[in-house]
């Protein structure tokens, strides 16, 4: 069976040089540690691959913590925050988008749980964090803003060097997580002027299980696990060198994937959307115009996003739905309730995310095989878009095709 | 985004060859019963339409807005329930539904509540239609965030 896959914001195919570069490093066993010529070949391999992550993005080796992934790297990040107010700070407050990885989200929580004051950014209906709202949460009590420079289910970009102005105008730290946007837009730590930043491999063809904190030379940071002087002392353990190398080899191939994204993935992206938007009625665009050029966030009306997904498996169509059906209820995604998207139409949403593999061969068979999949769904559901009835569309980012669902349930019999 | 779905073949086969779905409009399928469990803000809704004669289910449409387990559990429901006595057909648990499809995962095995509830809602429809006493009806839905919302 053919396979299109356009999940690459969960997790890119891995690239054979980064499995090629990998298989020669399992060879170099000596523990980066030691201080014998195997130890120092493989404390070398990590090395190379901290310049090259660093190189990504316009930091300093010295600057690069490796750890199990960008899960870990933005727990450290908040991890830090109340270790130093219990020693010194007065600054007791986060503000933190309401649009974040759970893994920021939910270390938030806990802090909150522990008595910290936890400000949740809101954000407008493209994704755009508040600006007007976070320069009114900003005083002397901050301690951090966490804003994703990209957004990982709609792809909404921040203007992260607006955040960082206005956060350090009020002594606040910055961070940013970036693991959706690496690769796929240039990133310079020094133009956006940020703290910390959360980075991992596995979304740019590197392996899963590891990433990077770039931590700003002078910036506090506490470490997570402790027991090993590993990392400069950040990050106890021994290293988990093969990924770390691996990570490295996929940050220099990301550079050279990179103009692609603006150019080709953005066309097929914008292909497959103007296709959606222009033959199947009863949509929603969930990504604004000022989104990464590979992610494409659509709801469909009367269709619910998990079956959506299993049709398109069984066609061979590989996607990410923000409906997640479990235990009594359809959990909406947080971003989608965020951003104000209709509770009915955020269960039928879908996440294509395209990347340096996805040809326009790709997107022509998942626009041939789609709308079927759709219109049986619709046949057999019990909710009915208003096909003819005269709702109005609201005022969108992408091509005016930002539809009001229009739905109508039915009714259920009432018993006299 | 959404994980866990280890469905079992039969749950696929349902899900992708729906037994006695109604695509079209209802007013295309002659029943006599009608009946309709959950709500689309929580995300799943079924619709049970029977033609019953002599308490017995002759005929059987459904329609479902929901996740694969909620339309392959509805699938399974109605042809369960299809030849059956609706004194009879009142009594099927989800867990029976469950059973014949393999098993749901746990955290889907709701969607086969909402099923039975639908038919149970469609039975009391009839009884009503036919001047006899509706047969009670007991909530099976665990409580979430969506409970008291059910369409009524």
């Amino acid at each position: 069976m053919k396979k299109v896959y356009l999940d690459y914001a969960a997790s890119a195919p891995v690239r054979n040089e980064v499995i090629w570069e990998m298989q020669r490093a399992f060879y170099d066993y000596g523990n980066p540690s030691s201080l014998h010529a195997s130890g120092r070949k493989a404390k070398a391999r990590i090395d190379k691959a901290r310049a090259e992550v660093a190189g990504l993005i316009g930091a300093d080796s010295t600057e690069i913590t490796f750890t199990s992934g960008g899960t870990e790297a933005n727990n450290m990040v908040l991890n830090t925050m109340w270790g130093l107010i219990y020693r010194k700070s007065q600054r007791n407050e986060i503000i933190v988008s309401a649009i974040e990885h759970p893994s920021i989200l939910e270390m938030a929580k806990f802090l909150e749980n522990l008595g910290f004051t936890i400000h949740y950014l809101p954000v407008d209906k493209s994704g755009r964090v508040k600006y007007a709202e976070l320069e009114k949460l900003l005083n002397s009590k901050t301690f951090l803003v966490s804003v994703m420079l990209a957004n990982n289910e709609i792809g909404t970009l921040q203007d992260v060097v607006k955040i960082t102005t206005l956060a350090h105008k009020n002594g606040a730290l910055v961070h940013t997580d970036v693991s959706q946007a690496l690769g796929k837009i240039p990133i310079d730590v020094e133009k956006l002027g940020v703290d910390y930043m959360t980075m991992s491999a596995h979304k740019i063809g590197g392996p899963k299980g590891v990433g990077a904190l770039y931590v700003r030379s002078g910036a506090p940071l506490t470490s997570l696990i402790l027991g090993g002087h590993q990392e400069d002392k950040l990050r106890a353990g021994t290293e988990n060198m093969v990924s770390i190398v691996g990570f490295g080899v996929a940050a220099t191939l990301a550079s050279r994937y990179m103009p692609k994204y603006n150019k080709e993935i953005r066309q097929y992206r914008d292909k497959l959307r103007d296709f959606i938007v222009n033959n199947i009625d009863n949509v929603a665009v969930n990504t604004p115009a000022n989104a990464l050029p590979n992610i494409l966030n659509v709801s469909f009306a009367a269709a619910e996003g998990e079956s959506i997904l299993l049709a398109l498996d069984s066609k061979g169509i590989e996607v990410s739905t923000g409906s997640a059906c479990a235990s009594g209820n359809i959990r909406s995604s947080h971003v989608l309730m965020a951003i104000g998207a209709d509770p009915e139409l955020a269960h039928g949403s879908i996440r294509f995310s395209l990347g340096p593999d996805t040809t326009e061969a790709e997107i022509d068979y998942v626009i041939a095989k789609l709308p079927p999949i759709i219109e049986k769904l619709r046949k057999m559901s019990t909710v009915q878009p208003a096909r003819h009835s005269g709702h109005v569309p609201e005022s969108n980012e992408l091509h005016g095709s930002r539809n009001k669902s229009g739905m109508t349930a039915q009714k259920a019999t009432k018993h006299e | 985004m959404s994980n866990t779905w280890a469905y079992s073949d039969t749950v696929k086969e349902h899900f992708f060859n729906p037994k006695n779905v109604l695509y079209e409009d209802e007013s295309l399928f002659a029943h006599n019963a009608r009946g309709m469990s959950g709500n689309i803000i929580c995300g799943d809704q079924m619709l049970m339409l029977l033609q019953i004669e002599n308490d017995i289910i002759e005929d059987i449409r459904w329609k479902t807005y929901g996740c694969a387990s909620a339309i392959a559990s509805t699938s399974m429901l109605s042809e369960v329930a299809k030849g059956m006595n609706i004194f009879d057909a009142f009594k099927i648990t989800p867990a029976e539904v469950a059973d014949k499809l393999g098993g749901l995962p746990p955290n889907k095995f709701h969607c086969s509540v909402m099923g039975d509830e639908a038919l149970q809602a469609a039975i009391n429809d009839y009884l009503a239609k036919t001047n006899r006493k509706p047969l009670k009806i007991v909530k099976k839905v665990a409580k979430n965030s969506c409970a008291g919302k059910d369409t009524k």
